[in-house]
């Protein structure tokens, strides 16, 4: 089970910011071990962020995302209180999902 | 909470407690106290063994009289370095300076890390700045761009370079530059690329 | 966010070739950095250190919340900037990394060599690396814990307790390791760090005899090494080093490296403590 993501979501004007912290090793498998085999790759491909039942952003990732990714952005109509919920699934079929409270107002 | 503030008349009695103050270690037992972790703190592996750390004349003295040697300790230190070079069996001095710039780029030598039967490089680039083109460049030494440019490639200047290069504490003791002949770290069919790039005229460090 | 943390750090680390009236580069180039660690990845680990502090493990099935780090057991606000010191316990100078294997084996009842497993983490299978103890996917419960409680001192003052005789004995040690020139590169730790406004390659030096630059070089370790895709501790900056001046290797925790940081730590006194930070 990967680690919680770290997420941040506040009022910025009219918008929700939000900056999410991600765990997650986003090995691209052209990387080679000692012995010359290339390590598996192990990345991100799908983020999706919902919002009072809809997706407001999706995302499609691939191998050229570091490690331990960081994605910031705004959204509209978004309000203190209310829950934003994040998810993201990886090329090995591995998924995490978590949630954050908007703050501020 | 932010941390006490240390005694003051702890402070007051040793100024900022340096050596020679009284309530200090003495320089003898903090000298036992390091060739004790020498032994205790290190251990083998790859190719860097233990006796890597017992040091010769120069490092001992270089490392007692660090930033303050005096002349005749400095003298007797490049007296006796000089004498440790050797020069290669062909005779010739200044060999290919493509091959010098890759060794010069090279970082690889001697760690741990770094299979043993793999050759050496300079590092030179680490602590030099050499031809014009590379921007990646230390400053821990001179810049050497322009360096044969400035100096010929007569037979003397060859010798000069390279008995640099094989022992720079020949010339500077306690130099911070390691002295890569003498060490075994570069090699008399190395060394002699390196003379080049420093000083044929076709060398991108002369250009 | 690879590329722009490389980026920051290659554009910091020229800032010696730039004109001067490029020098307000600077300034930007802080405030991106102020901006760099809202993404610092050593978040995560200290969330895991954090947890790992309060798990119960061990043959003692016990946690670490009674471990002292000097501010007596369980109090680890403002501890890290008051480290190394002198523990009567062990009736030795400790640094923060040394005093959780010791409590690892006093109150959890590992073995010191089973605590001192894996200090470094590595993440993948084994590669051509310079952890020691890296394997398959293994993570460091000592770099976790190590984040943790180096967070736990952000913002404070640099303040290492120098009243023990013990303590000024680790200082002196660690000053004359530092200035200890051996090995067939003739290094010692003064060879790049013993002048100012040096550079290896592009990567600036800080003179670790000048207050100024030691306080920002002690203050940013730990930090998350964004070349590694880790974090990485002042232990491994220590052992990291000594692999590069081509000594022999420095065991994890010794005194040797103790006796370094104490010093580093003294030299650092008075700075704000700024960790754990990103880096290149």
């Amino acid at each position: 089970m990967a680690d919680p993501m770290r997420i941040r979501a506040s009022m910025a004007g009219d918008k929700v910011e939000v900056k999410v912290l991600m765990a997650h090793e986003m090995e691209t498998g052209l990387r080679r071990d000692a012995s010359g085999n290339a390590i598996p790759a192990h990345f991100i491909r799908n983020v999706s962020v919902a919002h009072g039942g809809k997706t407001v952003l999706s995302a499609q990732w691939g191998t050229s995302v570091s490690r331990n990714p960081f994605l910031h952005f705004r959204f509209k109509g978004g309000r203190p209180g209310e829950k934003v919920m994040i998810t993201w699934l990886d090329n090995k079929g591995e998924k995490r999902t978590d949630e954050a409270v908007i703050a501020g107002g | 909470m932010q941390p006490k503030i240390i005694p003051a008349l702890a402070l007051a009695l040793c100024g900022i407690w340096a050596a020679g103050c009284a309530t200090g270690p003495s320089d003898s037992e903090a000298e036992r106290a390091v060739a004790e972790m020498i032994k205790t703190s290190f251990k083998t592996r790859g190719q860097a063994t233990i006796a890597r750390l017992n040091q010769d004349e120069a490092q001992a003295l270089c490392s007692k009289h660090a930033g303050e040697l005096p002349k005749d300790l400095s003298d007797g230190i490049e007296k006796a370095q000089q004498a440790t070079i050797r020069y290669p069996g062909s005779g010739k001095l200044m060999g290919d300076w493509r091959e010098g710039e890759r060794i010069a780029q090279s970082g690889v030598g001697k760690q741990f890390t770094d299979a043993p039967t793999r050759p050496a490089g300079g590092s030179c680039y680490n602590c030099h700045q050499l031809s014009k083109q590379e921007l990646s460049f230390g400053t821990i030494g001179p810049s050497l761009y322009q360096f044969g440019k400035q100096r010929g490639a007569s037979e003397a200047m060859q010798k000069y370079t390279y008995g640099k290069i094989y022992n720079s504490e020949a010339f500077t003791a306690c130099s911070n530059m390691p002295r890569f002949g003498h060490n075994g770290v570069l090699t008399e069919e190395q060394i002699p690329h390196l003379v080049a790039l420093l000083l044929e005229p076709d060398s991108p460090v002369n250009k | 966010m690879r590329i722009d943390h490389v980026l920051a750090g290659v554009l910091v680390a020229m800032l010696p070739c730039l004109s001067p009236a490029q020098q307000d580069t600077l300034k930007e180039i802080e405030r991106y950095r102020q901006l760099l660690q809202e993404s610092n990845p050593a978040e995560l680990y200290e969330a895991r250190g954090e947890e790992l502090w309060k798990t119960r493990r061990g043959p003692k099935n016990a946690s670490l919340e009674q471990c002292d780090l000097g501010l007596g057991p369980g109090a680890v606000k403002a501890a890290y900037v008051q480290l190394p010191r002198y523990f009567a316990d062990t009736d030795r100078v400790q640094d923060a990394e040394s005093r959780l294997v010791t409590c690892m084996v006093t109150l959890q009842g590992f073995t010191p060599e089973e605590a001192k497993r894996n200090p470094f983490s590595g993440t993948g299978v084994p590669m051509i690396t310079t952890d020691p103890f890296s394997g398959v996917g293994q993570r460091s419960v000592m770099t976790d814990l190590v984040a943790w409680i180096a967070s736990q001192s952000r913002g404070m003052r640099v303040a290492p307790p120098m009243s023990h005789p013990k303590e000024r004995l680790a200082y002196r040690a660690g000053e004359k390791l530092f200035y200890y020139r051996a090995g067939p590169y003739d290094f010692g730790c003064v060879t790049c760090h013993g002048e100012e406004g040096k550079r290896i390659r592009l990567q600036n030096l800080p003179k670790m005899t000048n207050a100024k630059d030691a306080q920002r070089a002690f203050g940013t370790w730990p930090a998350y090494r964004v070349s590694e895709g880790e974090l990485r501790s002042m232990q491994w900056r220590m052992w990291e080093c000594i692999r590069q001046m081509r000594f022999p290797e420095l065991e994890f925790a010794s005194d040797a490296s103790i006796a370094l940081i104490a010093y580093l730590a003294k030299q650092a006194e008075g700075g704000t403590f700024d960790a754990p930070a990103i880096k290149r």
